[in-house]
C-alpha cells in the first residue's frame, strides 16, 4: 500500500490551471525526485500535499489522512509530513537549537530538557554540533538549510518535503546539504523532492516523476530514464541540462 | 490680589502637566490594549471581522479627534450617566489611539514574510501558536520605534481634552492668560513644556529606528 | 429613558453648515499648497541649503512635530499680537496650518530627496548642471514621487486636524456644529452629522489626491 496516494488532483488560480488531473503514488521508503521546467506545477503539487495549497478537485491522502477533505484536521496531517523550503524561512528571531525546540514544545507538548537533548543530537546528525546558540543570521546558507531540516525531522515525520531547497544557496553550499539528504535516504525516509539537481535524483532517487504543463509527463527508474526517456520532452529536458 | 509672578505661572502650569502625563498614560495603555484586539481581528482569517475593523479604524482615523471627544462628551450623557471630562477624554483618546496603534501594528505584522507563516504552519502550529511564537516576537521588534513615535501624537492629542473642559496643561494655559493677561509668556511655556515631554520620545524613535536598519 | 434623536432640528441651519464647510475646504486647500511650498524650501535648505539654514529648519520642524496644533494656534492667535503681530481669525488659522504642514512636509520631503540615488546627482553634475538646477530638475520630481502617499495621508490628518481652527472663532465645520448647538440643544445630533461630513471629506480629499496623481506621475 502507498503511503502517499495522489488521485487525479487539479488546481487552477483563476483561468490558469496549474495542475490539471495528477496522479501518483509514493511507497515507505522511496527518495522520489520530481523534475521538470518552472511552471511546470512540481512546486505546486508538493505544497498540495501538506496543505499550503488547497486544490479544487481530486484527493490526496498521506498515510491514510486525506488531505483537504475538511474531515482530517490539517494540523494532525502536519505532523506527519516534514517541509524544507527553497528561502530556509527559519525563525531569525530565535537561535538555530531553539528553531527545532519549537515545534516539539509547542505543538508536541514535549518536556524542554527532552527536545533540547533531541535538537542537539538532530544537530550533530544535520553535522552541526556546537551551532545551537547561533543565530539564523550568523550561519551560512548551508547551514541554515542543514537547520531547517533538523527542524522539520523533530517532529518525526513520516515522509519528508522538499521544495528546491539548494536553488537558493551559492554553488559551492550545495554539496553540504545534499549529504544530509542522502544520508536520510540512506536511513530510509521517505522523501519527496522538488530539484534541479540531475544528478542527485539519478544517483540517490529511487523514482523519478517528470512534471510536464501540470500532468505526470513520465515516471519511473531514475537511471533507465535518464539513460532512455521514454518521451522527447523528457529527453530535450535532460538534454538541455547537460 | 494674587501677583502672577513668572515663576507662579510656571509652577501652575507644571502641576497641570501632571493630568497631561497621567491622560495620556491612561490614553497610550488602554489604547495599546484596544489595539492589540483590533489587531488581531484586523489580522484575523475572518473576512467579517477583517471589515468590521476596517471600518472602526477608518472612522477613527477620517474623523477629527475633537469631534470623537465632543461625541463620547454628549453621547455618553445621552444614556442617562453623569460624564466627566475626565472619562470622555479617557475613552475618546484610547478608542482614537487603539484605532492607530492598530494599524501600526498590523504594517509590523505584515512586514513578516510569508514564508514565516508557512514555515510555522507545516510544523502544525495553530494560528494562535503562529502568532504567539513566530510572527509577534518580530514584528514587536520592529514596532518598538513607530509605537514610541505614536506616543508623541497621544501627548498632543491631550491638548484637546481642554476644549471639553479638562484641566490639563493646555486648558491651565487659557485660565492663566485669561487671569494675567500675558498670552505670550504663557503660550511660549505651555509649548516648552509640551516639547520638553514629546522631544525626548521623538528622539527615541528616530534613534530605535535608525539602529534597526543598521542591524538589518 | 431612551433618548430620542432628533435631526429634523438642524434643517434650518444648514446654511450655516454649509458656509462653515466652504470655509474648511478653501482653509485645507490654501494652507496645503502654502504648506507644501514651505515644507519643499524646508527640504531644500536641510539638503542642499547652507548648514545654518539647515540647522534653523531643524528647530523649526522639531518644534512643531512636538508641540500640540492647538497650542500653535493659541501661540499665534493670542500671543503674537502681545508683542505687536496682530492678525484675525481666518489669518491666524491660515498661517498656523501652513506652518504645522510646512514642518511636516519638510520631514517628509526631506526623506524622499534623500531616497534619490546619489548617481543621479553626479549624472546632472556631470552634465555641467548647478546644484540648484540638479535639485529642480532631477532630484524634486522623483523625491515628490517617493513620498507622494506620506504626504497625502499627512494633509488628511492637517484637514482634520483644521477643526481646532474653531476654538479661536474661525468659522470652520466645527464652529458652525458648536453655534448650532447652542441654538437648538442638538449637541450630540449635530457633533454626528458633522463627523459624518469630515468622514466624507476625509475620502473625497483622499481620492482628489489620488485623481492628482495619476495626472501628475508616469505610470509604473
Amino acid at each position: 500500500m502507498s503511503l502517499v496516494s495522489i488521485k487525479d488532483v487539479r488546481k487552477s488560480y483563476g483561468a490558469n490551471e496549474v495542475l490539471k488531473g495528477v496522479s501518483l503514488d509514493i511507497k515507505r521508503g522511496d527518495v522520489t525526485a520530481i523534475i521538470g521546467r518552472s511552471g511546470s506545477g512540481k512546486s505546486t503539487l508538493l505544497r498540495c500535499i501538506n496543505g499550503l495549497e488547497t486544490f479544487q478537485s481530486g484527493s490526496i491522502a498521506v498515510d491514510g489522512m486525506a488531505v483537504g477533505d475538511g474531515k482530517t484536521d490539517l494540523r494532525t496531517l502536519r505532523r506527519h509530513v516534514g517541509m524544507v523550503f527553497q528561502q530556509f524561512n527559519l525563525f531569525p528571531h530565535l537561535t538555530a537549537g531553539e528553531n527545532i525546540m519549537l515545534a516539539p514544545t509547542v505543538v508536541a507538548k514535549e518536556q524542554k530538557g527532552e527536545a533540547r537533548a533531541m535538537a542537539e543530537s538532530l544537530l550533530e546528525k544535520v553535522g552541526l554540533e556546537g551551532k545551537f546558540d547561533a543565530y539564523p543570521g550568523q550561519l551560512s546558507g548551508g547551514q541554515q538549510q542543514r537547520v531547517a531540516i533538523a527542524r522539520s525531522l523533530a517532529m518525526r515525520p513520516t515522509v519528508l518535503l522538499c521544495d528546491e531547497i539548494t536553488s537558493a544557496l551559492d554553488p559551492e553550499l550545495v554539496n553540504e546539504v545534499l549529504r544530509v539528504v542522502e544520508q536520510l535516504a540512506s536511513e530510509g525516509m521517505t522523501l519527496i523532492l522538488v530539484t534541479h539537481e540531475m544528478r542527485f535524483a539519478r544517483d540517490v532517487g529511487t523514482k523519478l516523476v517528470f512534471m510536464h504543463h501540470g500532468l505526470v509527463h513520465e515516471e519511473g527508474d531514475p537511471k533507465a530514464l535518464f539513460a532512455n526517456p521514454g518521451t522527447p520532452e523528457l529527453a530535450q529536458f535532460v538534454g538541455g541540462i547537460h | 490680589m494674587l501677583e502672577f509672578t513668572f515663576s507662579v505661572i510656571l509652577e501652575n502650569l507644571l502641576l497641570a502637566t501632571r493630568w497631561t502625563i497621567l491622560l495620556s498614560l491612561i490614553a497610550f495603555v488602554l489604547g495599546g490594549v484596544v489595539g492589540l484586539i483590533v489587531l488581531f481581528a484586523r489580522v484575523s482569517h475572518s473576512r467579517a471581522l477583517r471589515t468590521l475593523t476596517i471600518g472602526y479604524i477608518e472612522l477613527f482615523q477620517g474623523t477629527p479627534l475633537l469631534m470623537q471627544l465632543f461625541l463620547f462628551f454628549f453621547g455618553v450623557a445621552l444614556l442617562g450617566v453623569e460624564v466627566s471630562p475626565w472619562v470622555a477624554a479617557s475613552l475618546a483618546l484610547t478608542f482614537w489611539t487603539s484605532a492607530f496603534l492598530a494599524e501600526i501594528w498590523r504594517g509590523c505584522v505584515e512586514a513578516i514574510p510569508k514564508g514565516q507563516w508557512e514555515a510555522s504552519e507545516s510544523l502544525a502550529m495553530t494560528y494562535t501558536e503562529q502568532m504567539r511564537h513566530v510572527i509577534l516576537p518580530q514584528a514587536l521588534r520592529i514596532a518598538v520605534a513607530p509605537t514610541v513615535g505614536f506616543s508623541v501624537q497621544v501627548i498632543k492629542g491631550t491638548a484637546l481634552a481642554s476644549v471639553i473642559g479638562f484641566v490639563e496643561l493646555t486648558k491651565a494655559g487659557t485660565m492663566l492668560n485669561n487671569a494675567t493677561f500675558r498670552p505670550f509668556l504663557v503660550y511660549t511655556l505651555v509649548a516648552l513644556i509640551y516639547f520638553a515631554l514629546c522631544f525626548p520620545l521623538s528622539w527615541y524613535s528616530k534613534r530605535l529606528e535608525g539602529r534597526l536598519n543598521v542591524a538589518r | 429613558m431612551l433618548y430620542q434623536m432628533n435631526f429634523g432640528d438642524l434643517l434650518p441651519y444648514w446654511q450655516v453648515l454649509a458656509r462653515g464647510l466652504l470655509f474648511t475646504v478653501v482653509l485645507t486647500l490654501v494652507s496645503t499648497v502654502a504648506g507644501i511650498f514651505v515644507g519643499t524650501a524646508g527640504a531644500w535648505a536641510r539638503t542642499f541649503g547652507p548648514k545654518w539654514a539647515g540647522t534653523c529648519v531643524s528647530i523649526y520642524v522639531e518644534l512643531i512635530r512636538n508641540t500640540p496644533f492647538i497650542v500653535q494656534l493659541f501661540f499665534i492667535f493670542f500671543g503674537l499680537p502681545a508683542i505687536g503681530v496682530k492678525m484675525g481669525e481666518a489669518e491666524a488659522a491660515f498661517l498656523a496650518m501652513t506652518i504645522n504642514l510646512g514642518a511636516y512636509s519638510t520631514e517628509i520631503i526631506r526623506a524622499g530627496i534623500q531616497a534619490v540615488p546619489y548617481g543621479h546627482l553626479e549624472a546632472g553634475s556631470s552634465l555641467a548642471m548647478s546644484r540648484w538646477e540638479i535639485f529642480r530638475h532631477i532630484v524634486l520630481k522623483q523625491a515628490f514621487m517617493k513620498v507622494y502617499p506620506a504626504l497625502s495621508s499627512q494633509i488628511v490628518i492637517v484637514m482634520l486636524g483644521s477643526a481646532v481652527v474653531s476654538q479661536i472663532s474661525a468659522e470652520d465645520l466645527t464652529y458652525a456644529a458648536n453655534y448650532i448647538q447652542s441654538r437648538n440643544f442638538r449637541a450630540f445630533e449635530v457633533y454626528l452629522v458633522v463627523t459624518g461630513i469630515y468622514l466624507a471629506l476625509a475620502i473625497a480629499l483622499r481620492a482628489l489626491l489620488r485623481g492628482i496623481a495619476r495626472a501628475v506621475f508616469p505610470k509604473g
